[in-house]
């Protein structure tokens, strides 16, 4: 998990460690249970010894031991309002597949068609699984909406992959 | 018997369609072999013209076959006389078309009641089956909408039911999401789910990857020809979170 993701789910209000964990699970729904619990607190610790992040003991419940609370500092609050306002995006690695095909073409080493068939199953069978994660989730839940995230680039991926189909499709009948 | 140990409801062996002569002969369905299994949801996917909507019709005795045998429950469609093949796709086989195909005249429920009453059901019996399926796709409460007050959504909705009418072997859908946005495509989607869960039958040809993603297996076509096929059930290598960029 991202250094900015959590200081920036810090900005609402001080808060516990397992507070944040449970606003990242909330907001991440099914995906969030590969999240490892320990690395919220790892990451805390990093963001403290960097200033980011300042820490205080929280006075101990009867049935619950001393926890600490931690809290955006003057620097912490600037580096959130920075990444608010960064522009990133994560770029797929189309390249990669289409040289792959062409490679495979020109040196007559697989059939191009072959290639686009084995990668379209792989997508379904991811598109499978997200849309049923999305189908599960309530409506307009946060975890629902990342989802659809996920569901709409596969289809733009598979809407590719037909594109590269009917080329790959043109081009043997040319030969 | 097939691999899954159902029984096959839907069996093709060696279909051919062909239209023209000559120079211009076109296979739109070439050699077509293909099994369905009982309760199997089954999407054919291709480009466009690839000969998907043919095989559909060919499966489900609206057009009949150049060469090859189609068998539904038994029963060979390629043999069969005008009379007893039409009489076969009322009982045995629910249409659903991209269009909607709708009468427009007709209110919800009426269209829902058609197939039932043709196949010679009581007025009563069929309204009461009509009603029981709008409320299973939804639409109770616009029973006495003609299509034309009902956004595409509802509409293919009214269709799907209409296609339940008969208790059909096998529903056989055409792009049906098709004309539809992506709210209304996740309704259809829910709609299949919840009748694969009843254990009905389906076959839809589509190039929709969403409603493709839905099914039990999936055949790609290219030029009248199966390509590839597989089965999407077996799960994916990788997980969820990685596919949003979590690591995990």
């Amino acid at each position: 998990m991202q250094q900015e993701v959590v200081l920036a789910m810090l900005a609402k209000e001080p808060s516990h460690g397992y507070q944040l964990r449970a606003r990242l699970s909330l907001a991440l729904g099914p995906l969030g249970d590969a999240m490892n619990a320990g690395q919220i607190y790892v990451t805390l610790s990093r963001l403290e010894k960097a200033g980011l992040v300042g820490c205080e003991r929280s006075a101990g419940l009867p049935d619950r031991p001393d926890r600490k609370v931690y809290a955006l500092t003057a620097a912490g609050q600037q580096r959130v309002a920075d990444w608010l306002a960064e522009v990133s995006w994560p770029r797929p690695d189309l390249a990669e597949f289409h040289l792959k095909l062409i490679a495979a073409a020109a040196a007559r080493l697989a059939d191009p068609l072959v290639i686009v068939d084995t990668q379209r199953r792989e997508l379904l069978r991811r598109l499978r699984d997200a849309q049923r994660a999305a189908m599960a989730e309530p409506g307009h839940s946060d975890a629902g909406l990342l989802l659809e995230g996920i569901v709409l680039r596969l289809q733009a991926d598979l809407r590719w992959l037909e594109a590269c189909e009917r080329n790959w499709t043109g081009r043997k009948g040319q030969s | 018997m097939n691999e899954t140990g159902n029984t096959s409801v839907l069996r093709a062996c060696g279909l051919r369609k062909e239209y023209g002569k000559g120079e211009g002969l076109v296979r739109a369905v070439d050699e077509v072999d293909l099994e369905v299994a009982a309760g199997e949801t089954l999407a054919v996917m291709g480009p466009s013209g690839c000969g998907k909507s043919t095989l559909l019709h060919l499966l489900g005795g609206l057009d009949r076959p150049s060469a090859g045998e189609v068998q539904l429950d038994g029963n060979r469609l390629d043999q069969m006389g005008e009379r007893a093949l039409a009489r076969m796709r009322r009982h045995a086989v629910g249409f659903v078309f991209q269009a909607f195909h709708l009468m427009d005249e007709l209110t919800a429920v009426e269209n829902v009641e058609l197939p039932a009453l043709l196949a010679g059901r009581s007025p009563r019996t069929a309204r009461r089956r009509a009603l029981d399926l709008l409320e299973q796709v939804g639409l109770t409460d616009r029973a006495k909408f003609l299509p034309s007050a009902l956004s595409g959504g509802q509409r293919q909705r009214v269709a799907i039911a209409r296609a339940l009418a008969n208790d059909p072997l096998v529903v056989l859908a055409d792009e049906p999401t098709g004309n539809l946005d992506s709210e209304a495509t996740l309704d259809v989607l829910r709609l299949f789910d919840t009748l694969h869960a009843a254990g009905q039958t389906l076959v839809v040809v589509t190039h929709d990857s969403r409603i493709a993603a839905t099914a039990d297996r999936m055949i790609s076509m290219r030029d009248g020809a199966f390509v590839d096929e597989t089965r999407l059930t077996g799960g994916t290598t990788g997980h969820l979170g990685a596919l949003a960029g979590l690591e995990g």
